[in-house]
């Protein structure tokens, strides 16, 4: 099992992703520069988070067309497990891999803090070591996540299983409280929280380990 | 949609004074120098543009408005 860890010029959280999966849960990784194309031998992806391209023009839309993320986007459809965190799950919406979009925080602030958020895990592989309905605590980091879709496009999400991960007491104004997304066969997960920061006893907090941990089957 | 930096920015509007603000919607404005074989090709080019890179049709909409090379616009 080794997992790729997507790196894109502006890419900030891609050696907190990897001190998570080597140092806390035990797996090995690669980086994966954005020009890379070859996804061989890899079991799973992290997109992290950070600020991919400057976040010029919107968050996610030039990081969308690096060479990395088609190899991605195949892999994904082949079942591959894949998790973007913060930037990853803007990334993920602008690729089209999750549906709707992530924009400027309702009362505009970075918000940084730890926040609550209720699991119901469902189909999504990276959230299997979780009950349903458990109550987590992840920090989030962010100046624009607040999900954003029709209202059928959510029914259609909430029909299916696919909101994951909810804020217990919305903090950006998310539409249905959403806070993570799964795709509709749940290899694919993106998360506005960060649960890379929350898997070393040294900086406190330890919720996100079990999703990493996951990997491990 | 909500937008909130339209929002606090109408709410500055009243503190200068001037009310009577219903909307108020901030977005962004693209200018780009095209060179195509024709008029057609390069409204094509910049739907296709707008559409996939310049736009996210999810959150945003969008309208182009071409000039020819010495600015003036094309009916």
């Amino acid at each position: 099992m080794t997992v790729g860890i997507v790196v894109f010029p502006g890419s900030n959280c891609d050696r907190d992703v990897r001190w998570a999966l080597e140092g806390c849960v035990g797996l090995p990784t690669r980086f994966l520069w954005h020009e890379d194309r070859d996804l061989s031998g890899l079991d799973a992806v992290v997109i992290p988070g950070g600020f991919s391209y400057g976040d010029y023009l919107r968050c996610g839309a030039i990081a969308r067309f690096a060479p990395v993320l088609e190899s991605l986007r195949e892999f994904a459809q082949a079942g591959g497990a894949v998790l973007g965190i913060c930037n990853g799950f803007q990334v993920l919406t602008e690729l089209g891999l999750l549906p709707g979009a992530l924009t400027r925080n309702a009362k505009l602030h970075f918000l940084c803090e730890p926040t609550g958020l209720r699991v119901q895990p469902g189909l999504c592989r990276w959230l299997q070591g979780y009950a349903h309905d458990e109550q987590i605590v992840l920090p989030i980091a962010h100046g624009e996540g607040r999900y954003q879709c029709d209202p059928q496009q959510l029914a259609e999400l909430e029909a299916n299983g696919q909101v994951v991960l909810r804020y217990a007491s919305n903090p950006n104004g998310s539409v249905g409280d959403v806070a993570g997304l799964t795709n509709a066969t749940g290899n694919v997960l993106g998360l506005m929280p960060h649960p890379e920061r929350a898997c070393d006893p040294v900086t406190g907090g330890l919720d996100g380990h079990r999703l990493l941990a996951s990997l491990k089957g | 949609m909500l937008d909130p930096a339209g929002e606090a920015t109408r709410a500055a509007a009243a503190r200068l004074g001037v009310e009577g603000i219903r909307q108020l919607r901030i977005g962004k404005s693209i200018e780009l120098e095209l060179e195509a074989p024709d008029r057609q090709v390069a409204q094509s080019q910049l739907e296709l543009l707008s559409d996939r890179l310049l736009a996210n049709p999810v959150i945003e909409n969008w309208c182009l408005e071409l000039l020819d090379s010495n600015g003036e616009q094309q009916p």
